[in-house]
Formats: structure tokens, sequence, C-alpha cells
């Protein structure tokens, strides 16, 4: 069964088309990520999915409800941007009164240890780390145990250790059976995370797509560098058929092409008694697809 | 417990770690009164105050002047600053509407009201000889009243005002004409007539003059009471539909 259902969705603010149009599935138990540049329309997809906003035109079914309905806010956890607490509340009592709203809570000291924030528990929301408000902001957000959760920008604004640990944490939500929607722009992040990926652009699908798969559209770009034990000629790489293109830089070279590039460039090269020091190998990353797709950095 | 007596209990909670707010609501009216009771002239009673002494009149004003803070000041900057700081938008993701957070903050401003006003006619009853109000009903309703107006304009204020900031700054604008109007300068009493009668169609005023109509047992300001209704209705809905989440 799908869980969410995205179909034609368009959403304007006055002059301002935010999502243009934008149709995806979500499946149980996946981490979908919605990628796209700054102001591509992903915050404004993923309140409409969260029955925050109401489309100017399309269909959004979750769990087999209209996302207005408001028996879902129950079974969706989310965790907003720009979404705070009242300073002087304490970790313990965000987490209790949360924990209120519910009619099947998770509990609250299990979720706490979880994130981490357990010798935070008395600490005030105004007096924690940016880290720890997101942690608790997802604490928040999986308190109801919910069956989706939706996450928006998670680890913007972390340090880098901060975000691993996050990530550590994104993938234990799902082994608990929670189906994921992660909206970033970090593309390391959605690499590393995401089963699949709709990448949102203007406010309309630009692809959709398992990670590897968007790599793949934008072109199977791999490029080797090495430096050779002795002088080479062009042509004894160039007649391979996985080169695309010879290039020279001082004594290195670098060599551009697809498939299996690196063992025909190394066989080639051993062959003729000849060894590759220094030798790399750069693959097309998430990053390039996303340039690729939305021709933008 | 139901959803809303937890959030109301939460907010109350959240109050009491908030010196200022404590300051400005329980302790500075009973300072008031008692800074007040100890000048000489206050004991006095001109006879355009129908037998009342002035320091009877400024037994109410102290409430009023806590009752004028909270709801031209604390309240719309603490509801425009829950909007601003995406309180409400957080609790709408959730099974609790954040109306009801709205709604706790009310009850718990009220409630912080009348144990103010426990404590102001405590002291003035007990240190200064401030009669105990002839109609103690009628007494509860105008001060109930007083609150439901200027917690009206307070609740329309948070609604139009973009942030907490300048929901506070407009607050302070309205907040004294309205207290001079309520006769925390001059009792409304001594007043020049044009002025009294300008006053009578502003909440804190009205609310002084129910207030003290309940005091001397006498009975209630019909101008009064429809003023302070007017006030509840109309902000009230004002702010209901005019009121952003986000």
């Amino acid at each position: 069964m799908t869980v969410i259902e995205v179909e034609k969705l368009a959403k304007r603010y006055g002059e301002t088309v935010a999502v243009r149009d934008v149709s995806f599935n979500v499946e149980p138990g996946e981490i979908f990520g919605i990628l796209g540049p700054n102001g591509a329309g992903k915050t404004t997809t993923v309140e409409c999915v969260a029955g925050l906003r109401t489309p100017d035109a399309g269909r959004i079914t979750v769990l087999g409800m209209p996302a207005a309905d408001p028996r879902l806010r129950t079974r969706i956890g989310v965790q907003l941007q720009e979404s705070e607490l009242q300073d002087k509340i304490t970790v313990r009592e965000a987490l209790e009164l949360y924990s209120s709203f519910y009619p099947d809570p998770a509990d609250w000291r299990e979720l706490a240890a979880d994130l981490g924030l357990t010798a935070k528990l008395k600490s005030r929301f105004g007096k924690l780390s940016g880290g720890q408000k997101q942690r608790l902001s997802i604490a928040l957000a999986l308190i109801g145990n919910p069956e989706i959760a939706i996450l928006d920008e998670l680890t913007t604004g972390l340090d880098p250790q901060a975000r691993r640990d996050t990530w550590d944490l994104i993938s234990g939500i799902r082994d608990r059976g929670v189906t994921l929607i992660l909206v970033t722009h970090f593309m390391e992040e959605a690499e590393r995370l995401c089963d699949r990926i709709v990448v949102i652009d203007h406010g309309a699908v630009a692809a959709l797509d398992t990670p590897a798969g968007l790599i793949q559209r934008a072109g199977d770009q791999q490029k080797i560098r090495f430096r050779p034990s002795v002088p080479i000629e062009d042509e004894l790489l160039t007649v391979l058929p996985e080169v695309r293109a010879v290039h020279r830089q001082g004594n290195r070279i670098e060599v551009t092409g697809s498939g299996d590039l690196l063992h025909a460039v190394v066989s080639v090269l051993a062959r003729n008694g000849i060894t590759a020091a220094e030798l790399t190998l750069e693959q097309s990353t998430l990053d390039d697809a996303f340039v690729h797709l939305t021709g933008r950095e | 417990m139901s959803v809303f007596a937890k959030l109301t209990l939460t907010e109350i909670r959240l109050t009491l770690r908030e010196p200022v707010y404590a300051f400005f609501t329980l302790l500075f009216p009973v300072l008031l009164v008692t800074i007040l009771g100890n000048v000489p002239d206050m004991k006095e009673a001109p006879p355009e105050l129908g037998g009342l002494r002035v320091i009877d009149l400024y037994a109410g004003l102290a409430l009023g002047l806590a009752i004028g803070i909270v709801g031209l000041q604390g309240l719309p900057s603490v509801l425009a600053t829950y909007r601003e700081r995406g309180i409400l938008r957080r609790l709408a993701t959730t099974p609790a509407p954040p109306a009801a957070l709205l709604a706790a903050q009310l009850v718990m401003n009220l409630l912080t009201m009348l144990l103010s006003m426990v404590l102001v006619y405590t002291v003035a009853i007990v240190a200064f000889d401030v009669p105990f109000p002839a109609n103690p009903a009628l007494f509860l309703l105008a001060v109930l009243l007083n609150c439901a107006g200027a917690f009206s304009l307070g609740l329309l204020l948070s609604a139009l005002a973009p942030t907490g900031k300048t929901a506070n700054a407009i607050g302070t604008f309205l907040f004294f004409p309205m207290m001079f109007f309520a006769g925390l300068w001059v009792p409304r009493e001594l007043m020049p007539e044009i002025l009294a009668r300008i006053g009578d169609f502003t909440p804190l005023a009205a609310g002084q003059d129910l207030m003290t109509d309940a005091l001397m047992g006498q009975s209630p300001g019909v101008l009064s009471i429809t003023v302070l209704v007017g006030y509840l209705v109309v902000c009230g809905a004002a702010a209901v539909k005019l009121f952003r989440w986000e």
C-alpha cells in the first residue's frame, strides 16, 4: 500500500507560484527525499502533505485519507523549520506535554535516551545548543509513535559531527518501521539516507529516482588521474571504447569516460608494463546530477 | 488531564519563571497601594467622590493597572511571539489545536489577575481601611469584565501585530492614554467633564467605574457594562477572524 500519494499539486501565495506541478508516491518504510534548490517549493509541498496548507489544485492522500483530515495529526509526526518552543520550558516538560497530545505516545524517557537528551531533561529550551534543539524537535515529531515522520531541513545549521549523528539517528528511525520524508538541500545527506529522491525545481518535479538512478541520468561520468611510470601516447588510451577523452597536466594524465573505465585503463597499462602512480578515481555524485537536472549549483 | 488543562498548567509554570511578569502583576499593585496609602492626602474624601476616599479608588486603579499591563503589553507580545517563533505552527502539526494555547494564555492571565485582586484588596482592606465591596458578586463580575475588555483588545493587537516587538510597542502606546482615562493621574470623578465622557468608552475606565459601583453598592452602570461587553464581542470576534497562525 502506498502511504502518500501526491497528484498534480499546485499552490501559490498571491502572485508567487510556490508549487506548479508536483506528483509522487511514497511507499511504506522508505526514506523518501525531497531535494531542490532554495525556493523550489519543497517546504510548501511537505506543508501540504502535513495538512498545514490547503493546495490550490491537486490531490494528496495520506494513509488513505485526504491530507487535511484531522485524524491524521495523530499518525504523522512533523518537524518544521523554524519551529521553536517557549524559552523557559524544560526538555522534560516539552516531552511530557507533547506526549499528552497523543492517544498512544512513545515512552518519552526512551525517546530522550535514543536522542541523547537524557542529560538535558532539566535544561530549558532557550539554553539548548542548535543540535540539542534539533534533536528535541525530532523527538517531538516522533513522540506520538507516528507511522510517517516528515523532517524539514533537519540538519541545516548543525556542525558536521552533529549532522553525522543525526544521520545515524534517521537510519535508526527507519528501523522502527516509520516511513520518512526528508526535505533537504544537502546532496551528501540525500545520497546517504534516501531510498528514493524527488528533485523539485521551480515548483515542478525535475526527476524522481533512486540516488544511483539520478547519478546515472546525469551521465555516467568517471575521471581517472595518474602519473605513468614512463611517458605514453594518447592513442594507447583513446582506442579504448570506455575512454572519451584524454588530457595532460604536466606529467599527469586525466582520462574521462564511462563504464568499466578503471579496469580498462589499468589493464592496458599493465599489458604495456607501465604502472600508474598517484592514481585517483572520481565518479559523478548526486551533486553533479543535481546541477545537471536543475542547471544550478 | 485534558490537553487544555495541561497547556494551562504549563503556561502557569512558565509564567512563574518570569520574574518581571510576577513583579508587575502581583507585587507592583500591592506596592502602589502601600505607598499611596501612606500619603496623607489619599485619606481625604473630596465631595466629588460621593463618600469614598481617594485611596479607595486607587485600590481599584492599582488592580486596573495590572490588568492594563497584562492585557495591552504582556498578552499581545507573548501571543505574537508564540506565532513569530513557530510555537503555534508546531502545535498545528499535533492533535492539539493551537487555539488551545491561546486560550491557556488567557486563562493563566485571568487567574493571575484574580490572585492580584485578592492581594491588593487584602492589603487595602486590612492596612488602609478600604471598605470590603458592598456587592461582592458584582465586584468579581466587574474585575472579570475589566479583564475581558483589556484582554480582548490585547488579543486583537496580537492578531494584527506582525511581531512580538510591534505588539508590545502598540500596546505600550495605548496603555498610557487608557490608564489616564481610567483615572490613574486624576481620578475620573475629578476630571473635566469632556475627558470623563471620552473615558466612558475606554475599557479600563469602564472597568474602574464598574468596580467603584460594586465597592459602594450602587446599581451597576449600564454604559460601563455595555462598553466592556462591546469590547469583548467586537475585539474578540475581530481577533478570532483576523488572527494569523504563522
